[in-house]
């Protein structure tokens, strides 16, 4: 309740233009421009990576090189020219610190403009008391700084950006790097797979349950810089971890690629939730600019009884391609799927999740959201694949889609695949509008029509927004009622 | 004066509803309109808040001596005007407790003052729920998903109770009640009586008046006023019906 009021709060405070749209001046070192094996070389030798980590990029590169980009999606965009791009910008500072004070003036001001969560500012600012968020800040390319690093490694929790555990845990990391999305998985994967710039490592050991929520900021900076994060998450038996992912990007005009992958690996018992908010630049009223956002995540639950749970707030970019996934192997295992989708103005979106039920008595659910308004389209498309030998599958699949306005369109397109005969699945779909009589009965209580429209916007995504972490859950209704701004009347 | 509407002509979809309305509402009055279906009740009740599709052609209202009709829906309720409505809207997904505070502080925020506070807020609104009866459970619940007929109507009254409004125009408030919840309704109503609050009852039924004793009862038939007395009118119109009144 108290979150809804911050919200209507926040809307007010926040009403304008994209509140991110800054550039932070700070001295960048790129790549040369385009896409060749020398600049994956580059990126490599930059990182400092073993011969394995190059070669395994540059096997990538040639698969990539032969596959074709996905048309499959109701997308419309100009086709991106990756040679027109950066591959490679990290802020020219050294990127290990000892202490967030060491940290450049301009990053931190950076931070403050996000408007990280209140808890995470606190953290940030070193504020005794405040409830422990790990922040592990992802500037472009290369990760600045990481905090509580200490405590997490007495749990024995292992958090770190990918390029350093490639030289601390060089074992763990070729064990697991692509063991869910493999190189050749699909075109953007792959693409990543060639020249990642940095991500995140977490490793969970065996019965560990993560003692605070992980977080990670990113945030795409320079111009023309595509941006290739790598995530990589793995949860032992009986080990527990949250994760948050937030993002917010400055406006530019030109359209800004970003391909990242994450891979999550679930143990016997293990359970990982991860949460993502992402509010990145949407492109302005005219669809001109904004980040095209081309993600593969996946989740492989290895484990028996293993579990893990998506739930995500997409708000920004101007063209939306991610379908978080479970793959079940472990019997008993279960996916959840929970997710908010607006798109607005001349947004596209074409989002949803894929469950692959291989074990037996493995579960899914998934609830999608999506609201759509201006000139906006936004499709719900999820794939259920029940192989013949997992018995006794359940899952339950609901999608809702609500217009605001006349132009914009709602599309849902359920793949559902049933190789045995004992699989219960369920499926049910909604679609409304914003009805005349819910807005006049809610300004006739003294709410604006901006607040009106976020507060039944918000109802209507209540069963994901409460899947959300607290921080994440004021941010994420706060964004609501933002990304909606200029939809009604 | 709280409310003069004179010779208020309004439009829906092209079409006239009300012919040159004329009304005084007095501080500290309660009035009744009654009138046969069609008559626009409605139409007044929804002109008078402000609701989009509700095109005024004619006449003016003045709310406090002012221009009312300038306002926006939002602008309205924080001048202190409250609409019960007839048929109260389902909100899935939105808490009742968490609606009634948003409100409280929509309107509290539009007239410069600061939010009641979460405990305060609590205190006032466990209070107001009791005196209609209502059960702190039903708080919880999405805003009138659900709830019967006399859930609904008690509802409109604990968010009249919070918000404390100026001029209560109450839509056939008393439509769809047994004759417990119209005793529970007829004491929010009366709770609200006082020296600087004016009440619109809309009704088809004398019974209601039996429990909130108007001041003032107008015959509404064709869009205008076409009869004003006191509530002995209402008796009149209960035996005799609006057919011979409204020729």
């Amino acid at each position: 309740m108290a979150v809804s009021q911050d919200t209507a709060k926040t809307v007010d405070e926040v009403t304008g233009s994209y509140k991110y749209g800054f550039t932070t001046a700070i001295e960048q070192e790129y790549a040369p421009k385009g896409l060749n094996e020398d600049i994956v070389r580059f990126i490599s030798a930059k990182k400092e990576e073993p011969q394995w980590l190059l070669d395994w990029r540059l096997k990538a590169f040639r698969m990539w090189l032969e596959m074709d980009e996905p048309d499959w999606a109701m997308l419309n965009y100009p086709k991106i020219d990756y040679q027109d791009a950066y591959y490679y910008a990290a802020p020219k500072q050294k990127p290990t610190l000892k202490s967030l004070d060491e940290l450049d003036p301009e990053i931190k001001s950076t931070y403050d403009k996000l408007g990280i969560p209140i808890e995470e500012q606190k953290v940030l600012a070193g504020v005794e008391g405040a409830r422990k968020v790990a922040v592990d800040a992802v500037f472009d390319s290369v990760s600045v700084a990481t905090t509580f690093r200490e405590e997490l490694s007495k749990a024995g929790v292992i958090f770190l950006s990918i390029s350093e555990a490639v030289k601390e845990y060089p074992e763990l990391i070729k064990k697991w790097l692509g063991s869910v999305v493999p190189q050749r998985d699909n075109y953007f994967a792959c693409l990543n797979a060639a020249v990642f710039s940095d991500g995140t490592f977490v490793y969970i050991p065996k019965g560990v349950r993560c003692p605070m929520e992980l977080s990670t900021y990113f945030r795409i900076n320079a111009e023309n810089t595509g941006q290739f994060e790598r995530t990589l998450i793995i949860a032992e038996e009986g080990s527990y971890v949250s994760y948050l992912e937030g993002c917010t990007a400055p406006m530019r005009d030109e359209n800004q690629l970003h391909a990242a992958v994450v891979e999550l690996v679930a143990m016997d018992d293990a359970e990982i939730k991860y949460s993502t908010v992402q509010n990145w630049y949407p492109g302005d009223k005219d669809g001109k600019g904004g980040i095209y956002n081309f993600v593969t995540k996946r989740a492989r639950c290895i484990g028996k009884n293993s579990k893990v749970s998506w739930t995500q707030v997409e708000t920004g970019s101007a063209v939306t391609w991610k379908y978080p996934s479970c793959v079940l192997e472990g019997e008993g295992s279960s996916g959840e799927f929970y997710s908010v989708a607006v798109t607005n103005n001349y947004q596209q979106a074409d989002t949803g999740t894929k469950m692959i039920h291989i074990g037996k008595n493995t579960k899914s659910r998934i609830i999608s959201k999506g609201i759509s308004a201006g000139h906006s389209n936004n499709t719900y498309r999820g794939l259920v694949r029940v192989l013949g030998k997992a018995d006794n599958v359940r899952n339950f699949t609901q999608c809702d889609s609500l217009l605001i306005g006349g132009d914009c369109g709602a599309h849902t397109v359920p793949y559902i695949e049933v190789k045995n005969p004992t699989a219960q699945i369920e499926h049910e779909a909604t679609t409304s509008k914003i009805s005349e009589d819910q807005l006049f009965y809610t300004m006739q209580r003294g709410l604006n029509e901006e607040d009106a429209v976020a507060l039944i916007v918000n109802g209507f995504c209540r069963e994901v927004l409460q899947e959300l972490p607290m921080e994440f859950a004021v941010e994420a209704q706060k964004l609501l009622g933002v990304s909606l701004e200029g939809s009604v009347g | 004066m709280m409310l003069e509407i004179k010779n208020l002509h309004a439009e829906v979809a092209g079409k006239e509803i009300l012919k040159g309305l004329n009304l005084n509402l007095g501080a500290g009055e309660v009035h009744a309109i009654m009138g046969p279906n069609g008559a626009g009740k409605s139409t007044l009740s929804y002109t008078l808040a402000g609701r989009d599709g509700y095109e005024i052609t004619g006449g003016e209202v003045l709310y406090k001596g002012k221009d009312l009709l300038a306002l926006e829906p939002h602008e309205r309720a924080a001048a202190g005007i409250f609409l019960g409505f007839q048929y109260p809207v389902e909100i899935p997904g939105v808490s009742t407790l968490n609606f009634l505070r948003t409100a409280v502080n929509s309107i509290r925020s539009q007239k410069g003052e600061a939010d009641m506070s979460a405990a305060e807020f609590l205190k006032t609104v466990r209070v107001k729920a009791k005196d209609l009866d209502l059960d702190p459970e039903m708080l919880k619940r999405f805003v009138n998903v659900g709830f019967s007929g006399g859930e609904k109507k008690r509802n409109e009254m604990l968010q009249m109770a919070m918000i404390d409004p100026n001029l209560a125009i109450l839509d056939e408030t008393d439509s769809g009640l047994d004759i417990d919840a119209l005793k529970v309704v007829s004491k929010g109503i009366n709770a609200l009586r006082g020296a600087d609050k004016t009440i619109l009852l809309i009704t088809h039924y004398q019974r209601l008046l039996d429990y909130v004793v108007p001041d003032h009862v107008h015959v509404l038939a064709g869009g205008k006023i076409v009869k004003s007395g006191g509530p002995e009118l209402a008796h009149l119109l209960e035996k005799e019906g609006y057919a011979g009144i409204a020729a």
